[in-house]
């Protein structure tokens, strides 16, 4: 389709009306405003390949915390601007002087744009069903441009990576990508995640890590074989029985909550 | 070095270029991990190496701008870059070229998208041989696209000077130490001049013919700027319609 690399100042098209994100206009014509990729149908809108994340109303992002200030947790969210988090926003009525046995420095949180002022004064919510206290698996990062693709066409490239890996994957508007489940299937997501971002604007990404997936899975299987012997089968499909079956419960249900979350946006933005 | 008796002999210049022709180029995208943007430029003798920062926070806090982010330029030589070690910090010369240069580039940057915000861009002069201002503010321009950082678009520089009663673009040294005018020239791709300085003189003719060739010099420097753009993503998006 109309797709192709453009630099800031290429000329995109004459028809000022369609122009979106990554352009400006200049006397009714139409010029790409940064380093990307272009799409020209329906609308003109530039995806550029790299920069940082500019907070919106209503992006889930995973945030760490920075500080806890009087009556706010200040949490870095990977952007130019630092998001607060007023002890109002906290799902149940806390004082201001226990703040920090709830939420401390340094913890991560999953976490809502409710407000972005025109001064920037980004506001985050934890009132929202999507939001949580992250407690355990991993964080790793992207960059914020590249989150659409990592969730794919309709969610395809994230239930895939879930699916493959049985991990709980989570992912910030921010680019921050929160994975939890266990310590194999995580390394592999992070192997995986990191590869889609190196290799984004190369065609045929979904097959690509498909094909990773299995590939790598594929000499895992080689590698535990030895350790069953070596344990005794019984216990070990024993252990592996009590411990598969909470998670995928809780997958289901990480899916269900999903499909008026991050789902929405993505299908927002393939629209 | 002393004077060379002739500067210009039959039209071919010390270094065996011609009076319009410019020193090769070597461009280099995304050197600087650490950096949002980064690019190392070689411009004849010239090497530089510029990184871009941001939108990041402003510290100190009171040089924020609440309506837009603040550009900062800094234009550093290596105490190893010149043939005398340079004493490294800035000085006078390195401050004036650090404003001029960020001048020639704030125009272009969409500055207002990203109130109470700071771009930084660094420039590392590694190796100096005239024309180092031009080399910086084409290496800051690339590292600026690389960084995402929205523009109307790239900016393009080079110098065009007189020597031996003879105009000729971008001078190399010896041509700016012995000439009798030197002149940088920022623009844009469409001919908005975002820099211009003169050392020296020049008659108005000379001038005019001097902003000609300097339009035709940033014109191919910048072809050679967005090609270099192109080729970090050179396994490019071919046909990439299956997502």
């Amino acid at each position: 389709m109309d797709k192709k690399l453009v630099i800031p100042g290429d000329f995109l098209s004459d028809e000022a009306k369609l122009a979106e994100e990554g352009t400006y206009v200049e006397e009714g014509k139409v010029y790409s405003s940064v380093f990307g990729i272009a799409s020209l149908k329906n609308h003109i809108r530039v995806v550029p390949l790299s920069g940082k994340y500019i907070p919106r109303p209503g992006d889930l992002v995973i945030g760490t915390v920075t500080e806890v200030a009087f009556s706010n947790w200040i949490v870095d969210i990977r952007s130019p601007y630092e998001g607060l988090l007023h002890i109002s926003e906290f799902p149940r009525r806390i004082e201001s002087t226990e703040m920090s046995r709830f939420i401390k420095t340094g913890d991560s949180i999953m976490t809502i744009v409710k407000d972005v002022d025109a001064r920037m004064k980004v506001e985050l919510t934890l009132n929202d069903q999507r939001t949580r206290i992250i407690k355990e698996g991993r964080i790793v990062e992207v960059t914020p441009s590249k989150v659409p693709r990592l969730i794919g066409r309709g969610g395809s490239m994230i239930a895939m990576l879930k699916n493959e890996t049985k991990c709980n994957i989570f992912i910030g508007q921010n680019g921050k990508v929160w994975i939890s489940g266990k310590d194999k299937g995580m390394d592999l997501a992070v192997r995986a995640i990191l590869k889609i971002e190196r290799e984004t604007h190369i065609s045929g990404l979904t097959e690509r890590i498909a094909g990773f997936l299995k590939e790598e899975k594929g000499e895992k299987l080689k590698e535990k074989e030895p350790e069953v012997i070596e344990e005794g089968k019984e216990e070990k499909e024993l252990d592996e029985a009590v411990k598969e079956e909470p998670i995928s419960q809780e997958e289901e249900k990480v899916q269900e909550e999903k499909q008026g979350g991050i789902l929405d946006e993505l299908l927002g933005d393939d629209k | 070095m002393s004077k060379p008796e002739k500067l210009i002999a039959d039209g071919i210049r010390l270094d065996g270029r011609k009076p319009d022709e410019l020193r090769p180029i070597k461009i280099k995208v995304g050197v600087l991990n650490r950096a949002d943007g980064s690019c190392y430029f070689e411009f004849g003798g010239n090497k530089v190496i510029a990184a871009v920062y941001g939108p990041r926070e402003v510290h100190p806090r009171h040089m924020q701008k609440s309506t837009s982010a603040v550009v900062r330029y800094r234009y550093n030589m290596a105490s190893f870059s010149v043939e005398e070690r340079k004493r490294p910090g800035p000085d006078r010369r390195s401050i004036e070229v650090s404003k001029v240069s960020r001048e020639a580039l704030e125009p272009v940057i969409f500055q207002e998208y990203f109130p109470r915000s700071a771009i930084d861009i660094f420039v590392e002069i590694l190796q100096a041989d005239a024309g180092t201002r031009t080399a910086g503010i084409n290496a800051a321009s690339i590292a600026l696209a690389d960084a995402g950082i929205p523009m109307k678009s790239l900016v393009s520089a080079c110098a065009v000077g007189k020597v031996d009663d003879t105009l000729v673009l971008d001078l190399n040294k010896d041509e700016d130490n012995y000439g009798q005018a030197d002149m940088p020239i920022a623009m844009t791709p469409d001919g908005n001049i975002t820099l211009l300085q003169m050392d020296g003189h020049l008659s108005r003719d000379e001038f005019r013919e001097g902003l000609e060739m300097a339009k035709k010099g940033c014109t191919a420097i910048y072809e050679m700027q967005k090609s270099a753009l192109m080729e970090k993503y050179s396994s490019q998006i071919e046909g990439d319609n299956s997502e």
